[in-house]
């Protein structure tokens, strides 16, 4: 089946400074967790440098280290050799600075606050006034869907909304780099298309740094610059896929249809099973 | 609707009092009897029928063990028959002990809370405070009473104040013990979340830590509000006070005055459910959202 391609875009113009410059550089990063029988090896070796405007997808078996590369990243877990270099400082100043905004896993909601105070949280600790933190908590409450839950409580919620509250929570605080640990994973497959397209759109127009870890392929595709496959035991990096060379940066759901579009799943697809053959 | 609810909650509940009540004027029947004998024998009554031992047995003056409806119609007499600032009416005595209890309970929190806070905050303090803590509620009560009221009489104290102490050494452990775990129990996500923010400390702890222990401080809160009441009533028997309702059961039981011990104990136990449920409905105010964590 020939599905109809879309418009070719016109070339990038990209302004030369945003070309290089590096935001992450994570160099040779290795962290052994010390754990009573034996040591694990989360991370091997991992190597990896992220520009500005990037969009980065971490996909790979279960327990191949995503989430532990990005707790690396975010200065909540300490390499045990190598080093990581965030907007030219430590983790640790970039981390003092906010310049993360993590949605982890788990939504992580505080239950005593409402969903309103839950998005406010991050704003009322870097002071900002009560008035704007209000109506930045319900402009990205609606760009989630959630707009007129903002007095319920979080146990009121679904599994999926509350992760949606938590991915409002990152967004309205606006950081430089936006790391998301499988903030999809508990949702429908159309709502995911929906929150997939608004990410995208909100990627472009604010010019941010993402890196998002999903087990999902298409949506690895969908939205990526670059697709990371991780392999597990050690955790490292299999492959690296460009996907820009290949697509658009402004993409519309029907770009999956692409001739494109499949060639870069079915790289995924072969890294994946390479690293899911370290299982035995 | 009506008759479900009547199944699965009344109807326990009726029954398990009912149980109680019978359990309780079998046991005044035995307890009572050689009484109750010794009265036939000295009225050289040989004949009696067992409805006549048992309408003895319940309405002894002095009984063993008085039955429910003795103690409630001494209640209702002294709580009717007297201006509630007389010394016969038992509210005045509840609300003498209830002043102290309370007292001693505010104090208790305040300290109870700041050990806690201490003990979370500072590492040292762990280790060199927390034995001391676990020591002095090894030492019972009726021991430490007498020595309080003699010390801070010595030193000019006397009247409430030695009996809040004494309020206060009962109800601060729980309350430490309880906001120690809560002040820990915040999950670890939740503080990555709050390090992500770069909060500092003090933002943690008004924003996690003291959140997240509310829900445990309630729950230390409700069985310290019932041992300051304890307290109080343990604190009035050395200090020889005419009122309060440890009063009210030492000059009970001076004069064999059963009833009025069973009276006394009867309005502690109410002053102490009323506490813990009034507890209850400022959590239900305080504590916003439901616990057990977000699914
Ligand atoms: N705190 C910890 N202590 C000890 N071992 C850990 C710890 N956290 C993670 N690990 C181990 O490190 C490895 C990588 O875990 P990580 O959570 O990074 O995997 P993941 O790729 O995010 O997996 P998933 O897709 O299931 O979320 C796993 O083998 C896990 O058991
Ligand atoms: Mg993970």
């Amino acid at each position: 089946m020939q599905a109809p391609l879309p418009p070719v875009p016109p070339p990038q113009t990209v302004p030369p400074a945003a070309i290089a410059r590096t935001i992450v550089d994570a160099r040779n990063v290795t962290l052994t967790y010390q754990t009573a029988d034996k040591p694990v090896y989360a991370l091997s070796d991992v190597s990896l440098k992220i520009n500005k405007g990037d969009f980065i997808s971490l996909i790979g078996p279960s327990g191949c280290g995503k989430t532990t590369l990005m707790r690396t990243i975010a200065d909540l877990e300490q390499p045990t050799s190598g080093e990581i270099i965030v907007n030219g400082m430590t983790p640790e100043a970039a981390r003092l600075k906010r310049a993360y905004g993590y949605v982890f896993q788990a939504p992580a909601l505080y239950p005593w606050r409402s969903v309103e105070r839950n998005v406010t949280l991050p704003l009322e600790i870097m002071g900002m006034p009560a008035a704007e933190r209000q109506q930045r908590a319900r402009d990205h409450l609606e760009m989630v869907g959630l707009a007129g839950f903002e007095k319920k409580f979080p146990w009121q919620l679904s599994g999926g909304m509350q992760q949606r509250v938590s991915i409002a929570r990152a967004l309205a605080f606006e950081p430089d780099l936006l790391l998301m640990d499988e903030p999809f994973g508990a949702l429908d497959e159309i709502t995911r298309d929906h929150l997939n397209l608004q990410l995208t759109r909100l990627w472009l127009q604010t010019q941010k740094t993402c890196i998002f870890v999903t087990h999902s392929i298409a949506e690895a595709v969908f939205l990526s610059t670059r697709i990371v496959v991780m392999s597990p035991r050690p955790g490292k990096i299999l492959d690296v896929i460009d996907c820009e060379q290949h697509l658009p940066r402004e993409r519309t759901l029907d770009i999956r249809e692409t001739p494109e579009f499949a060639h870069i799943a079915q790289r995924v697809r072969e890294g994946l099973m390479e690293g899911h053959s370290y299982d035995d | 609707m009506m008759t479900e609810r009547l199944r699965t909650h009344l109807l326990p509940v009726a029954v398990m009092a009912l149980a109680v009540l019978a359990l309780w004027y079998a046991g005044a029947l035995w307890l009572n009897a050689p009484q109750v004998l010794d009265g036939f024998a000295r009225a050289h009554t040989d004949h009696w029928t067992l409805s006549e031992f048992a309408r003895q047995a319940f309405s002894q003056k002095r009984p063993i063990l008085p039955t429910p409806d003795q103690i409630a119609s001494e209640m209702v007499q002294s709580l009717t028959g007297y201006p509630v600032t007389h010394v016969r009416n038992l509210l005045f005595h509840t609300a003498v002990t209830a002043g102290s209890a309370l007292t001693g309970f505010g104090m208790g929190v305040v300290l109870g809370i700041l050990l806690a806070i201490g003990i979370v905050q500072v590492k040292t303090l762990e280790s060199s405070l927390l034995p001391w803590v676990i020591t002095s509620q090894t030492i019972p009560v009726l021991a430490i009473a007498p020595m309080v009221v003699v010390i801070l009489g010595n030193i000019g104290f006397s009247g409430l104040l030695p009996k809040a102490v004494i309020s206060m050494y009962l109800c601060f452990f729980p309350i430490t013990i309880g906001m120690v775990k809560g002040l820990r129990s915040a999950d670890p996500l939740s503080l990555d979340l709050m390090r992500t923010y770069s909060a500092n400390g003090q933002q943690t702890f008004w924003l996690l830590r003291l959140p997240s222990a509310l829900p445990y401080l309630f729950t230390s809160l409700k069985i310290a509000v019932a041992a300051s009441v304890v307290g109080a009533i343990v604190a009035e028997l050395p200090t020889g006070g005419q009122a309060g309702l440890g009063a009210r059961l030492l000059s009970g039981s001076y004069y064999g005055q059963t009833v009025q011990i069973w009276s006394a104990l009867v309005m502690s136990a109410l002053l102490s459910v009323s506490l813990v449920w009034l507890i209850g409905l400022m959590e239900r105010f305080v504590v916003t959202g439901k616990r057990g964590g977000t699914r």
